[in-house]
């Protein structure tokens, strides 16, 4: 918490550093970012950067030249005091691009849609002012995002996300599908769309074929706080694409790739309403070091002199293009941090395209930063009664040496880990059987267990929420948690489209609250640009699990058919013998059988028979009612059935 | 005056004066249905339908398949190094495993040992129905041998990681065979294929299942610790590889690269195909492929599964696909005629009336018939046909793919390009799949790899079967209540004589129940070979059931006296009652048993009758009647039905005595349901007709 709280203070000075200076100004801003970094399984990271700023109004007024006018009528209309809004294809790899960096931390993200937001009204209007903004999103994104209004669909975390003021909510959609009608409306809000600038670049096959597709967007507004330090609304919308370059060079060295070669696409000068439009390329803390230790190798070997952070010369890559600035991370007491190239795309135009390409001389290895735990997340049991869902975390320590930060020695060092979980209600968790494993062995899960908060899920109502903070010891290897549920039933109308897939528990979020991952720049000018002060930012090291697909029972849909056919002839055949027996009147039917031998002949064998007694001058009585008689004549019948059959089968089968 | 008596009774009603009907023609009844039980069955293979593929989603055959043939060529430089180490001298079974692991992380994948033990077996029969725990399995592995799966997965590159689909590939890793390697050829070549493609949905797992304990032994282990905390998942088999003899730098190279970090996992699986190929060469113009379904007691999977393979077989790469027949019944003469009639009458048929369309030539009425016996064989055994079988026990559906290729050395490469784009083909398919397989059946019996009998048409041969017995148990009933003498002094206790009969009838049962536990305390006794654990099985069984006999008899000699002498009537009548539940209960199970079972127990329990009643009556009749009795009680022993069954298919040479207690004890390892049928349905009925054969008036 009072990490958290430190964050905080430190955003809201440096803001009000910023915002003394604008005073007088009170400018939209605008700008444009592009981070490219290679990754270490051959593959591409690019992280676009667009901020978009309004001053506060009261000041300012309400026309906006270049801040989009939907979301400020969003901020407006519902007192969103911070939201953020995700759209994700593919999973993030965090084993092999890294769980411990800004990037990683801050925009990988669940699949599918994931929507957060903070309110500035009254504690009982939260969920009205939800159920409206999820709607107006729904609408601003083409996205179904108003499937989030259910109060089966959200829930309200208390610590886990942001402040912990109980005016947030938060809501997944793990099975939205992601693609260019969602990113469309999203690059309406940039000024100059995909029209001119980095955005230019997003050609929509190249950046939906990649690994993994995330766009972003997080809003910040102090709209209704009136004092002189608000900063009005900031508008963050990142994209975030991993990619496989094309070109191969071989099955030992890096790809060599360029902006053309990974987007199909390049640059021809900047967005003209961007303030700053920068290119940077990010060569990770391991891969530095790694170069460090070639470029000793190299210096032993014919003593050259190697310039500094040199880019032609150096002798892992070369850079097609002279960075207008390197910037070097402050690392820790042994290391060295990452490198950034910095370039600038303003002086490029339409005939000479800023098209950067980056070529690898030596074949070299290395490995993301992680977190220090990483999760992962499956189901246990089968069958559609119960199961259990369980959380394993495994150390990252051995496979990679780093010294974390905040180790405070062996023997009294613990790691804090959080976990939000949030479970549809379909699917009824039993939160007593909770139980941690360490290292293999059962423990009693009260004494590593610093925080827990249980709200458990109701029926059809609301979801079951469970926030808790671990404590581990630092030499853990192993933690696992698990949690058995029962599958509950559903109403045949609350069954989704495509029902027989299973339902989705959303991602469980793994926060690591004593580490934060930033990068910490010498040069105290580099906040001017809001990328890198991103990058300097602190934010906690996040994680997410993957989501777990449940098979529920799912009845036949075409059974209702079936159903109300057998209820139909059930009903049919009740009601019949029922009315038979209530109009019956026993006495007549006596009646009606004694008079039946008479009426029983027909017309004209009553007349035959009459005219026959008349004949032999015999008087006339009834026929008999006889058994025999009665079935010789029924077999005499079936048997002139038979024969007349027979007769046409024998005739049909002599003429063909 | 019948008149006058008809205007007094009012008629019953009509579906009442049907059933007193029914009751009172019961022995025509029961004849009639037992033969059109008889008939229906062997109709089968003429009604079956053609499959087609249920769910539009699956499109199997739109794309082109993408395997080249450099992926096929890739393949066969991975199975002739397979080949190479499995020649080197010394072999300790890690090598084929780290190779494995290394191709799969060249390719892309991720990688991770699993380290298993084969389970001890336990009896649990009806599993199924509870479905395995969602506990932790806690062992503790002792080194002496242990066998390594090695489990590669492709993640896909959009996809959401909540499904995926099984490639199992099960081989020796100590000493391979040449097919075994062909096998993992084909499961590589398209491995790397699939590591590369862009479509993919759902996560690709391979399983190289070491089949050092047997193959199902190894899918189930890895299954088993799937959906369970495994110790891979609690500790970090750091100590994997020391306990092979030779560590080597390799190994610790790959480990660097993330191999055997923990138990990996990729979401709720969609489907399985276990690829195989046999060892001889198929001996057709094509390569041969065979597929194998069955799995535990009898469950199928989606029939759809089985449609897409065996249509991309077929029209895609052009294989001879067949599912398993009993061979011997093809060239029986009484199959051939009936099938040459049956081609008659639909003959006629279409001649009277174009529009009929029914039978079929006799050499396809042959063959359907062998492949359904064998369909209804394999589901009735409980037995899974491969190891496919541990899949469904987790519903997962999965079939076994068996390729016979042409030639068995030359051509290695034109025949990993065709399997290999087969099961390419078969998991595109898959893929596009959104829901599970639900679509199409999942109770059928196959008649071809293109034909089936579905659940509401094979039901119909069983119900024929099994519908006399409540009416004939009724008639008997009616028949001992109505004939007491007239000297009987208290009427009232008639009507509840039955309970003596359905005493008699409990405790055969409840012995019954005794004897499907003495199996498992004979497995206590070492080194006993299967003769004589046969042979201790029968006397106990025969010491208890005097026993049993006794104690319930001193109660039934006392009361013989003051009973009328008719008794046996009531006991048939519960017999056939007890017969008939519990037919039904075990057709719910499984039906092939039920169905087979059936057979058997149906005309035993209809004809029983005293011997004593025959020989005394003396007409050729009775005398025929009695002759039947015993040939039917000799045929429904199950030893006896098992031993004449087999040698009728497979000549009377080889038949021992010990086959069934062997047969025995692969159904009750394999937890069969059968195995329980057999002591608890169909043993009670056959000792409670000896009973009643063997009744003293």
């Amino acid at each position: 918490m009072s990490r958290l709280k430190s964050f905080l203070l430190l955003f809201l000075a440096l803001f009000s550093a910023t915002a003394s200076i604008k005073v007088e100004e009170l400018n939209e801003e605008f700008t444009e970012a592009l981070l490219l970094r290679p990754l270490p399984d051959r593959k591409v990271l690019a992280h676009f950067h667009f901020r978009s700023s309004a001053p506060p109004s009261q000041r300012y007024g309400r026309h906006h030249h270049i801040f989009p006018k939907s979301i400020y009528q969003l901020v407006r209309k519902f007192q969103v005091r911070e939201m953020e809004l995700s759209f994700t294809q593919g999973r993030w790899n965090y084993e092999r691009w890294g769980g411990f960096d800004p990037i990683s931390s801050s925009n990988a993200k669940p699949p599918g849609v994931e929507l957060w937001a903070e309110f500035d009204v009254p504690h009982d209007q939260v969920d009205d002012s939800w159920k409206n903004l999820t709607h107006a999103l729904s609408g601003l994104f083409c996205a179904s995002i108003n499937f989030l209004e259910r109060s089966t669909s959200y829930s309200a975390p208390h610590w886990s996300f942001g402040s912990a003021s109980g005016k947030l909510r938060y809501g997944t959609l793990p099975r939205e599908a992601v693609c260019t009608e969602n990113l469309t409306p999203w690059l309406k809000l940039l000024p100059c769309r995909d029209k001119a600038g980095l955005s230019l670049l997003m050609d929509r096959p190249s950046i939906y074929r990649g690994y993994y597709h995330s766009q972003r967007l997080h809003l910040k507004s102090d709209e209704s706080d009136a004092s002189e330090t608000s900063t009005g609304i900031v508008l963050e919308q990142t994209l975030t694409v991993v990619l496989r370059p094309d070109t191969f060079s071989g099955k030992v060295l890096q790809p060599n790739w360029s902006l053309s070669s990974l987007f199909g696409r390049s640059v021809s000068g900047k967005c003209s309403l961007s303030s700053s439009s920068n290119v940077y390329v990010q060569f990770e803390q391991n891969l530095v070091s790694a170069w460090d230790k070639l470029r000793e190798a190299s210096e032993a070997s014919d003593n050259a002199i190697s310039v500094g952070e040199g880019f032609q010369d150096n002798p892992l890559f070369e850079l097609s293009l002279p960075p207008k600035r390197v910037i070097r991370e402050s690392g820790n007491f042994q290391k060295a941090g990452s490198i950034l190239y910095e370039f600038s795309v303003e002086d490029s135009n339409q005939f000479k395209p800023f098209d950067l390409r980056l070529n690898w001389k030596v074949p070299v290895a290395w490995s993301s930063p992680q977190a220090p735990l990483q999760a992962s997340r499956f189901l246990l049991g089968s069958g559609n009664e119960r199961g259990a869902i369980a959380i394993s975390m495994k150390s990252t320590r051995s496979t990679d040496n780093v010294e974390r930060t905040g180790a405070y020695g062996e023997n009294e060092c613990w790691l804090r880990v959080g976990i939000f979980q949030m479970v549809p209600w379909y699917v009824k968790v039993y939160y007593h059987t909770l139980k941690l494993f360490l290292d293999g062995e059962p423990q009693s899960s009260t004494e590593n267990m610093e925080k827990i908060l249980v709200s458990p899920s109701e029926d059809k109502v609301s979801t079951g929420v469970l926030e808790m903070i671990l404590r581990l010891p630092c030499s853990v290897r192993t933690a696992a948690l698990t949690l058995e549920f029962d599958k509950g039933f559903l109403h045949i109308d609350e069954y989704p489209p495509d029902a027989n897939q299973g339902f989705d528990i959303p991602s469980a979020v793994i926060h690591f609250a004593d580490f934060v991952a930033n990068m910490s720049f010498h040069e105290n000018s580099l906040n001017q640009v809001p990328i890198l002060s991103k990058l300097q930012e602190e934010v906690p090291v996040i994680s997410y699990t993957e989501v777990l697909l449940v098979p529920l029972t799912t009845p036949d849909f075409s059974m209702p058919y079936n159903v109300i056919t057998i209820t139909c002839t059930v009903f049919a055949l009740y009601f019949g013998s029922l009315l038979n027996a209530l109009r019956r009147r026993v006495g007549e039917e006596e009646k009606l059988l004694s008079g039946k031998g008479a009426r029983k002949a027909g017309p004209l064998t009553l007349m035959i028979s009459k005219l026959a007694a008349k004949l032999r001058g015999k008087p006339w009585e009834p026929p008999e009612q006889s058994d025999s008689g009665r079935s010789s004549s029924k077999y005499k019948l079936i048997a002139k059935v038979a024969l007349v059959a027979g007769v046409a089968a024998a005739w049909q089968f002599y003429f063909q | 005056m019948a008149e006058v008596s008809a205007v007094v009774k009012p008629k019953p009603r009509p579906i009442i004066r049907v059933g007193l009907f029914l009751i009172s023609h019961s022995l025509v009844v029961s004849n009639v249905c037992c033969i059109a039980g008889v008939l229906a069955l062997l109709l089968l293979p003429v009604i079956a339908k053609n499959t087609y593929i249920s769910e539009n989603a699956l499109m199997p055959g739109s794309a082109s398949a993408m395997l080249s043939s450099d992926d096929a060529s890739d393949g066969h430089v991975f199975l002739n190094k397979i080949m190479s180490i499995s020649s080197m001298s010394i072999n300790t079974g890690i090598e084929i495993p780290e190779m494995i692991a290394k191709h799969i992380i060249e390719s892309g994948g991720e990688v991770n040992y699993h380290k298993f033990q084969p389970i001890s077996d336990h009896f649990h029969p009806l599993q199924f129905f509870l479905g395995p725990d969602a506990g932790i399995v806690q062992e503790n592995y002792s080194s002496t041998s242990y066998g390594v799966n090695t489990v590669g997965i492709v993640r896909a590159p959009c996809g959401d990681g909540k499904e995926a689909i099984v490639m199992v590939t099960p081989y020796n890793s100590v000493k391979p065979t040449s097919s075994e390697a062909l096998s993992l050829g084909v499961a590589y070549s398209v491995f790397s294929l699939l590591s590369r493609v862009s479509w993919l949905a759902k996560d690709i797992i391979w399983l190289a299942a070491d089949s050092r304990h047997g193959e199902h032994a190894a899918v189930a282990a890895w299954l088993r610790d799937y959906y369970t905390l495994s110790s891979g998942d609690l500790e970090k088999n750091l100590d994997m590889c020391s306990a092979s003899s030779s560590p080597g730098h390799e190994v610790t190279s790959v480990k660097r690269d993330g191999v055997s970090n923990g138990f990996r996992r990729a979401g709720t699986m969609a489907a399985a195909l276990v690829i195989k190929v046999a060892d001889s060469s198929s001996g057709f113009e094509k390569d041969g492929l065979k597929i194998y379904a069955e799995a535990s007691n009898g469950q199928m999977p989606n029939l759809d599964l089985i449609n897409i393979v065996n249509y991309l077989a077929v029209h895609g790469q052009g294989l001879q696909v067949r599912v398993e027949k009993i061979w011997s019944l093809l060239d029986s003469w009484w199959l051939y005629s009936l099938g040459e009639l049956q081609e008659l009458i639909g003959k006629v048929a279409k001649s009277l009336n174009p529009q009929w369309k029914f039978g079929i030539p006799a050499p396809d009425y042959v063959e359907g018939c062998a492949t359904l016996a064998s369909s209804l064989y394999n589901q009735a055994l409980g037995v899974p046909t491969g190891p496919h079988g541990a899949f469904r026990d987790y519903q997962v559906d999965a079939i076994t793919l068996e390729f016979s290729p042409r030639f068995s050395t030359s051509q290695r490469v034109l025949f990993l390009l065709h399997t290999g784009r087969l099961v390419e083909g078969v998991i595109r398919s898959v893929n596009n799949l959104l829901e599970k397989f639900h679509q199409s059946f999942f109770l059928y019996l196959m008649t071809s790899p293109s034909r089936f009998v579905s659940v509401g048409i094979y039901m119909i041969a069983f119900t024929l079967l099994i519908a006399p017995l409540p009416l004939v148990a009724a008639a008997l009933f009616s028949d001992a209540s109505k004939s007491k003498s007239p000297g009987e002094s208290i009427p009232a206790s008639t009507s509840w004589n039955w309970l003596y009969a359905a005493k008699t009838v409990l405790v055969v049962h409840l012995w019954g129940a005794i004897v499907t536990i003495i199996p498992h305390l004979l497995c206590q006794i070492p080194n006993s070979s299967p003769l004589i654990s046969l042979l201790a099985w029968i006397t106990s069984s025969a010491v208890l059931l005097f026993f049993t006999r006794a104690a319930s008899g001193s109660l039934s000699l006392s009361r013989a006296t003051q009973l009328q002498t008719r008794e046996w009537t009531l006991l048939k009548a519960v017999t056939v009652a007890a017969t008939f539940i519990g037919l039904c209960l075990m057709s719910v199970i499984n039906y092939a048993t039920a169905e087979i079972g059936a057979q058997l127990l149906v005309p035993m329990c209809l004809m029983a009758v005293p011997l004593r009643v025959d020989l005394t009556a003396k007409t050729t009749k009775t005398v025929a009647r009695g002759a039947c009795n015993v040939l039917l009680v000799f045929v429904g022993f199950p030893p006896t039905a098992f031993l004449l069954s087999k040698g009728a298919l497979a000549g009377f040479d080889g038949v021992r005595l010990d086959d069934f207690w062997n047969w025995i004890e692969s159904l009750r390892e394999w937890n069969s349901a059968t195995y329980l049928y057999i002591c608890m349905v169909h043993l009670p009925c056959w000792v409670l007709c000896v009973h009643i054969l063997l009744h003293r008036r």
